[in-house]
């Protein structure tokens, strides 16, 4: 056992800090009077008002080189206006997973052509990406991904049906993972990534009604949808190493434990300055879990910018991130008493009740609980 | 990591490998000193670390300094390496020197430090003193001082901790040269002295949960049942992909202690350390546990020589609660709205670039 569980100090950056004041200050604007309930949807909200706006600031695509529309910022900087949007409780559902994702994945896979004709408008908030990975009978096992593009003349002709795609109904492409070649057999061989316009024919998008009432998730169905070559990204074949590679950006961002803090913030401001030593000691023990996190996930950061093999160590991140956005709806229904027909605490149920009915997502979505440790496993030698 | 910190690592580590073998941790459980593994880690010169290089030390800076605490709790802590590292820094900010051999630190209880003709009169009394009895030099501070004691200068009551360790009870009434005193160094008010055994543990903790991982998945690989190593089981897997987060969790608070220690935010950097890094403690020494079935549950085993210890320090300097209120007190000084600018702030918790 060898697996090396330590993580690098994110260095100081004082340019980082300087867009911090700056990010507050723009975040306190936009959010003014936005009630909790809905800061509390951040990561679903979808506002492209306020996606373009901060695409103008030059928040979007920020580590990105500037031919292709980004600003060549630091990964330090990027971090502040992540972290800063997630934990006011900004809207950032429209730009977010090209941001964290797919632009990245261009980058890394795309041919010169594609890098230039998608990211200069994810970069202004414009353009929005969906992942296609997910399908009726192929959740933590995405190796036996059914979803067909048979190359023809020209192209890829599409069949098959992607499920619970967040923000399909939303994006104008969709990042699809499906097989080019070979069966569910073969596994990770014979599969590719595609990058689809959801406005072609041949492409249906059924929303789903979580059960918060919520709609960010569908079902798309692909019945002889046609996309020209130039859509396939990356090499024909090389899906599965391509979908691996942006797992550690995936895993590790503060998205996976920031997730409930409009709950915290305002549990913490019911409680007030003073609510006694049980409280105290409470708050304080989800203090030191999230500056831990926060910790462990600037040192990710850390590595990815070094070019380190962060998988395990995001994977972790994930783990860890979840269990705490979890606990928070427990600990705030233990210290406060909320009582139905009690103005003082009404909208502070609502969000309870909000927080209570999201959080069973947080271990599914990016890879279930059950997953990560079996990745973990592996890092320690045990598979 | 720099060079020195890298060479040092690399010669602690082998250290303890060759030294610091199980009997060496046995004894110190039974309240011994192991003599040869002390002798050991005084020949490098380790119990300096901490001090500036005039004054001995390497060079190093205190957060790297620090992180070789860790890798004695990594062998069960079987000589006090933290508390004269520790008690050695105390005594060098004041201007004393440093210890010869072993040194402890307390806070003096009921301090009375007066002069009496061109010395002074010391009196007072602390309890669980960590390793006193071995101790050639007790770093006390109180009555706005700082006293170097030698063992003849006090009565020593020997106690345990939990799992053997010895933390004696001191008695002091005694006249002391001058050069044995000095006025109190800022930087180590009461609540700093508590910190720095706080921090102490916490790394020590991190290095044994090390050790508790590697000893759960080395057994789970040898263990046969039903036909194959238990580690194959996919209910063993998950429960050691835990362990490991617990592990990787209590290493990053710990290092974020280490690296706030020097500076405005160290209290802070302490209580989030031995908050996360004692409730990773409970968890991972209880599925350690679980995963080795009753042989770990023996004396014979050695997985007690680490779980024991974790019980014992996440209690020492204290326990998981005592730091979670002072860290949810500071928190909540703004409560709401001034939530997550009080999480963000301490970027003095950042390593400088």
């Amino acid at each position: 056992m060898s697996a090396d569980l330590s993580y690098p100090a994110a260095p100081f950056s004082e340019a980082a800090e300087q867009l911090r004041t700056e990010v507050r200050a723009f975040l306190a604007e936009e959010l003014a009077g936005v009630p909790p309930l809905v800061r509390a949807k951040s990561w679903n909200g979808f506002d492209a008002a306020f996606s373009r706006k901060l695409g103008a600031r030059g928040w979007i695509g920020m580590t990105w080189p500037t031919q292709y529309g980004g600003h060549a910022r630091s990964n330090a900087e990027r971090y502040v206006v992540v972290e800063e949007t997630l934990a006011s409780g900004a809207p950032v559902a429209a730009h977010w997973i090209a941001d964290r994702q797919s632009g990245p994945l261009l980058l890394r896979y795309g041919t010169e052509a594609q890098k230039q004709r998608y990211l200069p408008g994810m970069a202004a908030g414009e353009t929005y990406t969906c992942i296609g990975m997910s399908e009726p009978d192929v959740g933590s096992d995405l190796a036996a991904v059914r979803t067909r593009a048979e190359p023809v003349e020209g192209g890829f002709r599409i069949n098959g049906t992607k499920l619970w795609t967040t923000n399909a109904h939303n994006a104008q492409f969709m990042l699809l993972f499906c097989r080019t070649s070979g069966t569910p057999a073969d596994r990770h061989k014979g599969t590719s990534q595609i990058l689809v316009d959801l406005s072609l024919p041949g492409i249906d998008i059924r929303p789903i009604t979580d059960l918060a009432g919520e709609r960010h998730f569908n079902e798309v169905v692909f019945d002889d949808a046609f996309v020209p070559a130039d859509a396939l990204i990356g090499a024909e074949g090389n899906g599965w190493e391509q979908v691996m590679s942006e797992l550690a950006y995936e895993r590790s961002g503060p998205e996976r434990f920031l997730s409930s803090m409009a709950l915290l913030v305002e549990m913490t401001r019911l409680l007030g300055t003073t609510p006694g030593d049980a409280a105290e000691a409470a708050v304080g023990r989800l203090v030191a879990h999230l500056m831990t996190l926060r910790r462990m996930s600037r040192g990710v950061a850390a590595m990815l910018e070094n070019k380190q093999d962060a998988g395990l160590h995001a994977t972790i991140v994930k783990d860890l991130g979840a269990l705490f956005e979890q606990e928070i709806p427990d600990i705030a229904r233990q210290l406060i008493a909320v009582a139905p027909n009690a103005p003082a605490t009404r909208e502070f149920g609502k969000l309870l009740a909000y927080t209570v009915a999201s959080v069973p997502a947080f271990s599914l979505r990016g890879g279930t609980r059950e997953i990560l440790r079996g990745i973990i496993a592996r890092g320690l030698g045990l598979r | 990591m720099n060079d020195v910190l890298e060479i040092l690592t690399e010669t602690a580590t082998r250290l303890f490998e060759q030294k610091a073998g199980d009997d060496a941790a046995r004894a110190a459980r039974r309240g011994e000193l192991p003599e040869s593994v002390w002798d050991a880690v005084a020949e490098i010169g380790l119990p300096f670390a901490l001090m500036p290089e005039e004054a001995g030390g390497f060079g190093l800076a205190e957060a790297d300094a620090l992180r070789l605490i860790r890798i004695g709790g990594g062998f069960g802590s079987p000589v006090p390496l933290g508390e004269t590292m520790l008690a050695n820094a105390m005594l060098a900010a004041a201007g004393l020197p440093p210890a010869d051999r072993i040194a402890t630190f307390a806070e003096l209880e009921d301090a009375h430090v007066v002069r009496e003709g061109d010395g002074w009169r010391v009196s007072g009394r602390a309890s669980g003193v960590p390793w006193a009895r071995h101790a050639g030099t007790i770093t006390l501070l109180g009555g706005g001082h700082i006293i170097a004691a030698r063992v003849g200068d006090l009565a020593v009551t020997p106690g345990e901790a939990g799992n053997g360790l010895a933390r004696d009870d001191l008695e002091i009434d005694a006249r002391l040269p001058a050069d044995q005193v000095a006025p109190r160094p800022a930087r180590f008010d009461a609540d700093a002295v508590e910190a720095a055994g706080a921090l102490m543990r916490a790394l020590e903790m991190a290095g044994a949960l090390q050790t508790v991982l590697a000893l759960t998945v080395q057994y789970a690989g040898e263990r046969i049942q039903f036909g194959k190593p238990i580690a194959k089981l996919q209910a063993i897997q998950q429960q050691l992909a835990v362990v490991a987060d617990q592990c990787a969790a209590a290493n990053a608070a710990a290092e974020l202690a280490a690296d706030a220690w020097d500076g405005d935010t160290s209290l802070l950097g302490v209580a989030v350390a031995k908050a996360r890094v004692g409730e990773a403690a409970g968890i991972a020494a209880s599925i350690a546990h679980q995963v080795h079935g009753a042989i770990g549950f023996t004396e014979e085993h050695r997985l007690h020589l680490f779980t024991k210890a974790l019980w014992s320090w996440r209690d020492e300097f204290g326990s998981e609660t005592v730091w979670q209120r002072r860290l949810g007190k500071a928190a909540l000084a703004a409560p709401g709205d001034g939530f997550w600018p009080f999480i963000t702030a301490p970027t003095v918790l950042e390593q400088a670039a």
